[in-house]
């Protein structure tokens, strides 16, 4: 386990409690929660207390495959509102940069203390193609926008802020997408503009990850970020198909064969998660698991106690 | 009176004109409604010209060349049969049977499947009618085998 | 060039259902070039538009013209004779020559025929691509002369997105991925520092999200003193 050098300049400077997790040395567990297709906030915090127990903090997707859903920043009050600790996701597809940084002024007065950085799918996949794409920042011009805000008290026009967001930020990458040489050239972009956290795509194949995570131990960005794993557990051998097809995704075709012949799918799926835990965190510079059981959040308190990862600290 | 259409056929020099002159050297007959314009080459063809002839009062065009792989210029009768299929898109978008315009591929020895289908096309552009309302027609306009 | 593609005559036949007398207007510049405003289309617009009104029963009477370049006013004089009587233009122009046309005959009806892309170059006979969004301010020494404002489809300025696989684009399986392209001909180049560097944002006031843009050179505007005063 390692601790960012960062940690040793300021402690905890956001009252994130991911980042005290994180800062203290122990193995962070965070989950996903996908906003719902409509106006009903009840599923958000139903899925918050059923899983706030079980992780350090919960990720609330912003209009994730460019599928329009319940905002982030809302989502990300009621998981507040459910006793949980909010990771506001943020893409610069759908905002420019008036609007980012307000939202995050916005999220950051109602108690949000963790915010991720993405540049967000591309709009052609989602239930609006036709939409413009805004894409005023990237995802490294806003990870370092919150750290200016938040440490400079600096707006990205330079104007003074009285009271700056106070929150920890991550980014994200994919070790999957190749060449391994730019991807971890640009993790380390993304570390320098300020990420202190990572979380990555999910990963499937466990060797591949590794590999990966080698040359960014050769770099030494471990010791400057936390690296979380992502983990999704399969519900079917379709979807672990359907997801082989996104980009920036591998999945091994044994994965695939294996929740062909399961009988029982689901506790297959969960077995898969946490193999893929257990195997992740024996690799050096893995700071945390990022699972990501999509529409099937239920599955994640088995999971984190079937991985010895409960009670959280 | 029975509708007696106008058609123009562009033929290659290599192959369907030669396969016309064949079917009459056969004494094979095809309806007098056909025109035929010698071209050095299907694709020498271009959307201007067909449009050309319906403008000027054609009923029906077609377009001849060689059979595919067999082009004099390689590739000229491939060009012309997309240029074809492209204008029929564009005729059917404002409202022209695309069947008034035909594309076909023959060598200089198909002398009765050329008559056949001469036949054939003039069938089908009868069945169609005339291209536009008699009155608008520019009816009493020969079609010039000089046309540019 | 800036590139452009026709629009269907049906759709222009929908916006002069009542008119008689139209010109169709081509350039000679990109439009030709990249063949959807040249002459040639012209012609074949025209003639177009001259089988519907015939096939209607109410003919147009339909003028043909391309000038040497619409966006330069003193290339448009071969139309003043000719939209006297137009009750409508269409341009083949781009969307600068339709602008220009319209402006300088502000009581006609001016038709877009071809809708414009953006400014690209041939690839080979028969396929142009796009390569400048025009954004006001070039960064393509930093980055192996390849744009990643146009190429890369969030135009990311840092470096690729998650999304691409293999060197292939996330929103398109038949594009490259921009930024892995770079990269490649970074490292050739013995430059890969240059990826490191983080890029700030980008001033789109340069770009078309700003005013309208102008480009202004005293040194080779007319001296106005020496011009006779309206």
């Amino acid at each position: 386990m390692s601790i960012g050098p960062a940690a040793k300049v300021i402690e905890a400077r956001t009252g994130s409690r991911l980042e005290k997790v994180l800062r203290a040395g122990h193995f962070a567990v965070t989950a996903e929660i996908g906003p719902p297709k409509g106006a009903d906030g009840r599923r958000i915090q139903q899925l918050a207390a059923l899983v706030k127990d079980y992780s350090d903090a919960q990720n609330l997707t912003d209009n994730q495959t460019a599928v329009v859903r319940l905002c982030s920043l809302a989502a990300a009050v009621h998981v507040l509102n459910s006793g949980g600790e909010p990771v506001l996701q943020m893409t610069t597809r759908d905002r420019n940069r008036i609007a980012l940084q307000s939202d995050l002024l916005g999220a950051a007065s109602l108690g949000v203390r963790n915010v991720l950085c993405l540049s967000g799918d591309h709009q052609r996949f989602g239930n609006h193609p036709e939409a413009k794409g805004v894409f005023d920042l990237d995802s490294v011009q806003l990870t370092a926008t919150v750290r200016q805000m938040r440490e400079e008290r600096l707006f990205i026009c330079g104007e003074e802020i009285k009271a700056p967001p106070r929150v920890f930020v991550g980014a994200v990458e994919n070790p999957f997408a190749g060449p391994v040489e730019l991807r971890v050239l640009r993790l380390g972009k993304k570390v320098m503009a300020g990420a202190e956290f990572i979380q990555t795509q999910v990963v499937y194949d466990v060797e591949g990850f590794a590999r990966w995570m080698d040359t960014v131990c050769a770099a030494g960005w471990h010791k400057k970020t936390f690296i979380l794993a992502g983990v999704t557990p399969p519900r079917s051998a379709g979807a672990l198909r359907y997801m082989s097809r996104i980009p920036g995704m591998k999945v091994p075709e044994e994965l695939i064969r294996r929740m062909e012949k399961a009988s029982d799918k689901l506790r297959e799926g969960q077995r898969i998660a946490l193999e893929i835990i257990n195997q992740v965190r024996a690799i050096a510079g893995v700071s945390g698991v990022h699972i990501m059981a999509i529409n099937w959040e239920e599955a994640v308190p088995e999971i984190v106690s079937m991985a010895g990862l409960y009670p959280r600290p | 009176m029975s509708f007696e259409p106008k058609i123009l056929a562009f033929c290659c020099h290599h192959c369907a004109y030669g396969a016309a002159d064949l079917s009459g050297v056969l004494r094979l007959q095809y309806p007098v409604n056909i025109q035929i314009i010698r071209v050095p080459c299907s694709g020498r063809i271009s959307e201007e010209h067909i449009l050309d002839a319906f403008v000027k009062g054609a009923d029906g065009v077609c377009v001849a060349g060689c059979l595919k792989g067999n082009c004099h210029y390689q590739s000229g009768n491939l060009r012309a049969g997309k240029r074809v299929e492209i204008l029929k898109n564009r005729l059917a978008d404002i409202g022209i049977e695309p069947e008034r315009l035909h594309m076909f591929y023959v060598s200089a020895g198909m002398g009765a499947p050329f008559a056949r289908f001469m036949a054939e096309l003039v069938e089908t552009i009868r069945d169609l009618g005339p291209a536009f309302n008699g009155q608008e027609r520019e009816g009493g306009e020969q079609l010039d085998s000089r046309t540019s | 060039m800036i590139l452009a593609r026709p629009k269907t005559v049906s759709s222009i036949l929908a916006l002069v259902g009542g008119m008689k007398s139209l010109v169709v207007a081509g350039c000679q510049e990109c439009v030709t070039v990249c063949q959807s405003g040249g002459r040639k289309e012209v012609s074949c617009v025209a003639q177009l538009l001259e089988i519907a009104g015939k096939k209607r029963g109410f003919p147009f009477e339909i003028a043909q013209v391309t000038v040497f370049r619409q966006c330069d006013n003193e290339c448009l004089v071969p139309l003043d004779a000719l939209m006297e009587k137009a009750d409508a233009c269409i341009s083949l122009g781009c969307g600068v020559g339709v602008q220009f046309i319209a402006e300088r005959y502000p009581t006609v009806m001016v038709i877009p025929g071809v809708d414009t892309v953006g400014g690209g170059g041939t690839v080979m006979s028969g396929v142009w691509e796009e390569r400048c969004a025009m954004c006001g301010e070039c960064i393509l020494a930093e980055t192996t002369g390849i744009c990643p404002v146009t190429r890369c489809a969030k135009g990311l300025l840092n470096g690729p997105c998650g999304g691409s696989v293999d060197g292939r684009c996330e929103a398109g399986t038949d594009l490259p991925c921009a930024w892995e392209m770079i990269y490649h001909r970074l490292k050739k180049q013995g430059r890969l520092d240059s990826l490191r560097r983080i890029r700030p944002p980008k001033n789109w006031a340069h770009s078309g999200s700003g005013a309208m843009r102008k480009v202004i050179r005293e040194e080779v505007m007319p001296c106005l003193s020496a011009l006779p005063l309206k």
